[in-house]
Parts: structure tokens; C-alpha cells; sequence
């Protein structure tokens, strides 16, 4: 079970609106993610960050490909993922405090009635001390700072009984020392979850996560430690060129059988971390 | 105010009169928070004036082919009128991509130029269009007040039923559907019940105005609470004091009763934002 890989996707093509292909948003995107992965996205807006993770949650179908959620449909196993949105998302003027919107995450356990039953809001609570945020329950959401609204955001998404965790731009109005605390928090839940990030804040990303993988369109992996400046600089300084590295993954690879989600991090490593970033021709696959 | 209480005695419509008040305030009491927390305020508004459509077409169609439609009474064109209206205001909030408030705007005005329009071709003099319109607490019949308790108990009993998914889609639509909220069904509901509201409301501060009760007593109550349920409660009793004191405070006098719950209502919405102005809290 635990080498079961998470997510699957091989081949994904999607573009918003009809076909021609240089509308495409993400393109053949292979991408493996396994049950102890801490995994980092980056890439430039509008690079297909949050559209991948909508593709993970099922909200999204692919034009082309395959994507398997713990062995299922995306859709079919939205109860075990815990999506955790950029704080802003939760409008901070409704009339509710913390506990509330962390009860909103056994909503689909119990959806009738006015109120939650004991259990689960024991679940909300115990929810809440493992973020560390049991001292906020009773406290309106408007009042949170942007750090504390996260870690709510994050308490939700475990109430929900989550087996994967996805993070959209978990830094943004995080002051630096709040975000020290959310990374450690982070990685004492990746102990038993996998999490996947998706920031464009590349220092954050790097200096603190396993594996990363460069989206701009087409997604690349590497390890944490080979991520340099002359990684990122393609990806951010033109839209449209597409980086490839010398240690793109064979077909053959174990794991899920394409991609680069098979690797582990050493495994990337052995290839050459000084890996030179190669623009790739344009209509070159 | 005195002299409400020694009338009541002998004038039954100041009985009726004042349960209606109450049994509205109900109604708005729960669905107003909602209304503001959700940002539907203006959709409200959309709604009520689609209701006077829904009567213009009832009095004309009983007027002019009273063969078929005898039976139809301006009420029932208003609940049948402001339930689609909500219907179709919430497909469209759903779907619509652009100028989504100037949509709005438009079925605003089409459903009461409509009203206006097919009574004036209904033969014989309309009075009672004005009553619709502009509210009539002190004639309110023994019927209207059954109405208005059994469409509470609709309001009521869907709310218990509904809450945690209506909370759950004013903090977080996405996370509503993530959950296995249906966003679109509980929309709907939520603005059929809306409709609900603003029937329950006519006549009390008519149709024009309902929206005044419906935002404003659950406005000030936000102001002064922090959670849903607590908001509720408090806008349900400031709603039964304004459909009531104002009413008795203007009795024998030539200001209309329904005006009165209205200026009451916004008077203690601007005092309120005063307030918290002065407090140094944000409005």
C-alpha cells in the first residue's frame, strides 16, 4: 500500500477553452507522487501551477492523459485530499470563528442539520492542536493574522480526514518568521502525509522541500539541492521557452513507469547536478 | 402609544397588525444574515421587484379571462413570480461571466415595468396594487397571518436542516464543493428562501422596501456579533422591535406605519456604523 504511488499522471494535455494547441496550459505533464513526498511546484503565474492542482482535485479534466488519484478517479477521491486554498480565498467579513471554519472540513461527514455532532468537533479540535492553533478556536476568523489564517486553513484540511495535502501558495502575507513555523509544521505532517506545494516562491520551496518540479507548461523534476538560479532563470524570464535537464527521466523507469515521478531524490542526483539548463527548440517534444 | 393599546381592544387589525411584525421578523430575522454574510443583497432586491411582475400578471389574467383564472389571487403570481425570479437569478449568478450586476439590474427593472404595465390594462381601478407595492400592516387578514406563519415554518425548518451548508458556502464556495456540497442547489435554495422572505415581507413594508428589513436589522447585527447564530438572534429581535414600536410610536398620526419601520430600520443601521466608527472598530 505505502509504495502505491498517490497520484499518477502520465501525458496530460489541458488548455481552457477549444483546442489549438498554443492554448495549452499544461502539456504533456507526467508527474508520480509517492506516499512520503514532499514536493514543491514552481513556476511563473499563469505557468499551470493552480491548474494542476484543480486537475489533482478532480475540479478539472484532462483534454489528454490519464490521472489516477490513489488509484481512482480525481473526483472519486476528494475525500482524502485536504486542498488548502491561498488564505484570502476565505472571506474574513462572515460571521464565524475559527472552529467554524475548521468544522467546514467534516462538512461532507455531516452535511444536515444546524449543528455538528460532538465527534466532530472533536475532530475540528484535535485537528487544531496539531497546527498548534487550539488557542484560536473561539476567535473570529476576520481578526486572524495572515499566518494564523494558514494554519486554520491547514487545520481544515486535516479535520477532513486528508491522506494528501496540497498547498496553493502557502507563503503569500506570510511574514518571515510565521513562515518558519509553517515550514516546520509542514514537515512534521509530512511524517505520515504526503504534501505537494505550489508557490512561486522559489526560496521557499528550495530551501526546505524534498523535490521540486518546474512548471511552466511542461513540468520538470529535480532534487532540492540542484535547484540553482540557473534552473529557475528560464522558467521565469520567458514564458514560452521551455527548460529540459539533462537528467529528464527515462520511460523505463521504475516506479510509475514514466515520467519522473519514480525517482527518488538520489536518483536525480546521480545524474549531473550541474546539470546545464538547455533552451529547447520551439516544436522540439 | 398608549392609545395603540386601548384600540387594540376593539380594532382586531391592530392585533393582526402586530403578529404580522413579529411573524416577518421571523423570517428576516433568519434569512437577512444570510443575505448580508452572502452578499445577495442586491439579488434580494432584484427578486422583490419580479414579485410585483408575478402580481400584475395574477390580477390581469383573473381580470380578463376570469373563466380560467378566477381562482388566482395577486399572492399567489407574487410567490410563484419571486420563486423563479430566484431561480433564474441564481443560474445566472452561477453562470453568467460578465456584468453580472447589470443583468441583475435588468430583470430589476423588467419585472416591475411588467407589474406596472399589465395593471394598468387590467380594467377597473387597482387599489389594491398600492398595498402590494408600498406595504399594508394595518389591515392585515386572519389568512395573510396563516401565509406568513406557514412560509416561517419553510424558512425555518430548511435553515435548521441547511445551515452548516449555507455557512459553509458563504466562507468557501470552492471548499463547499470540495466537500461534496452541491454550490448550485444550496444557491438556489438559499434565494428560493429569499423569495419566501420577501412574500412574508409584503405586507408588512412592501415590495419596494423589503429590502430595508431584510438587510438592515441583520446589518446592525453583524456589527455587534461574530458568530451566525448569535447574528440570527439578534437580527430576529431587532426586526421584532422595528416592525412593532414604530408602528405603535405613528399610531394616530399621519406618517405611515411601513415607512416608519423603514426609517427606524436604516436609523439604527447608521447609528450602529456611527458607533463602531466612533469605537474605532471598522464598518
Amino acid at each position: 500500500m505505502a509504495d502505491d504511488p498517490v497520484v499518477e499522471m502520465s501525458n496530460l494535455c489541458f488548455g481552457y477553452g477549444p483546442e489549438p494547441a498554443s492554448a495549452l496550459v499544461l502539456e504533456d505533464v507526467s508527474l508520480c507522487i509517492e506516499s512520503r513526498e514532499f514536493l514543491g511546484v514552481i513556476g511563473p503565474n499563469g505557468g499551470g501551477k493552480t491548474t494542476l492542482l484543480k486537475m489533482i482535485l478532480g475540479l478539472l479534466r484532462p483534454q489528454e492523459g490519464q490521472i489516477r488519484v490513489f488509484g481512482v478517479a480525481p473526483a472519486q477521491a476528494r475525500d482524502r485530499i485536504g486542498y488548502v486554498p491561498q488564505h484570502a480565498r476565505v472571506d474574513p467579513s462572515v460571521p464565524a470563528n475559527v472552529l467554524d471554519v475548521v468544522l467546514t472540513g467534516r462538512l461532507r461527514r455531516s452535511s444536515w442539520g444546524a449543528r455538528y455532532a460532538r465527534e466532530h468537533v472533536q475532530r475540528a479540535m484535535a485537528a487544531l492542536e496539531q497546527t498548534g492553533t487550539q488557542d484560536l478556536a473561539g476567535r473570529a476568523i476576520g481578526t486572524l493574522s495572515g499566518g494564523q489564517r494558514q494554519r486554520i486553513l491547514i487545520a481544515r484540511a486535516l479535520a477532513a480526514d486528508t491522506q494528501l495535502l496540497l498547498l496553493d501558495e502557502p507563503t503569500a502575507g506570510v511574514d518571515p518568521h510565521m513562515e518558519r513555523g509553517l515550514t516546520d509544521l509542514l514537515h512534521r505532517l509530512n511524517e505520515r502525509l504526503p504534501i505537494v506545494i505550489v508557490s512561486h516562491d522559489v526560496s521557499f520551496v528550495s530551501a526546505h522541500l524534498k523535490r521540486i518540479a518546474c512548471l511552466n507548461r511542461r513540468l520538470t523534476c529535480h532534487a532540492a539541492r540542484d535547484i540553482s538560479w540557473d534552473v529557475v532563470a528560464p522558467l521565469y524570464q520567458d514564458p514560452v521557452r521551455i527548460v529540459r535537464h539533462a537528467h529528464e527521466c527515462p520511460l523505463s523507469d521504475p516506479g510509475c513507469g514514466h515520467g519522473c515521478g519514480g525517482h527518488e531524490t538520489d536518483g536525480l542526483r546521480t545524474g549531473s547536478p550541474a546539470a546545464p539548463v538547455v533552451p529547447e527548440e520551439p516544436g522540439n517534444a | 402609544m398608549l392609545d395603540f393599546f386601548r384600540d387594540m381592544a376593539h380594532n382586531e387589525f391592530l392585533l393582526t397588525g402586530l403578529l404580522a411584525g413579529l411573524l416577518a421578523s421571523v423570517a428576516c430575522g433568519v434569512i437577512g444574515p444570510y443575505v448580508v454574510t452572502r452578499k445577495i443583497v442586491f439579488l434580494s432586491g432584484a427578486i422583490a421587484h419580479m414579485a410585483v411582475g408575478g402580481i400584475g400578471a395574477a390580477l390581469f389574467l383573473a381580470t380578463v379571462f376570469p373563466g380560467w383564472f378566477a381562482w388566482l389571487l395577486p399572492m399567489h403570481g407574487a410567490v410563484l413570480s419571486a420563486l423563479a425570479g430566484a431561480l433564474v437569478i441564481g443560474l445566472i449568478h452561477q453562470r453568467a461571466t460578465e456584468r453580472l450586476d447589470t443583468l441583475i439590474g435588468a430583470l430589476w427593472a423588467i419585472g416591475m415595468a411588467v407589474g406596472v404595465l399589465l395593471i394598468k390594462y387590467t380594467p377597473g381601478y387597482q387599489t389594491e396594487l398600492m398595498s402590494y407595492l408600498f406595504g399594508n400592516i394595518a389591515f392585515v387578514s386572519w389568512d395573510d397571518l396563516g401565509l406568513m406563519a406557514a412560509l416561517d415554518a419553510i424558512i425555518v425548518g430548511t435553515v435548521l436542516l441547511w445551515h452548516k451548508r449555507f455557512l459553509a458556502i458563504c466562507l468557501d464556495p470552492e471548499q463547499a464543493e470540495l466537500q461534496g456540497v452541491n454550490v448550485l442547489a444550496a444557491n438556489l435554495v438559499l434565494l428560493c428562501l429569499v423569495a419566501l422572505t420577501v412574500i412574508c415581507l409584503t405586507q408588512v413594508v412592501g415590495l419596494i422596501l423589503v429590502i430595508a428589513l431584510l438587510c438592515l436589522p441583520a446589518a446592525t447585527a453583524a456589527h455587534h456579533t461574530r458568530r451566525m447564530g448569535s447574528m440570527i438572534a439578534v437580527a430576529t429581535l431587532l426586526c421584532g422591535l422595528l416592525t412593532t414600536l414604530p408602528r405603535m410610536g405613528v399610531y394616530g398620526s399621519r406618517v405611515s406605519p411601513e415607512s416608519a419601520i423603514v426609517l427606524a430600520a436604516g436609523g439604527l443601521y447608521v447609528l450602529s456604523v456611527v458607533y463602531r466608527r466612533v469605537r474605532g472598530g471598522r464598518v
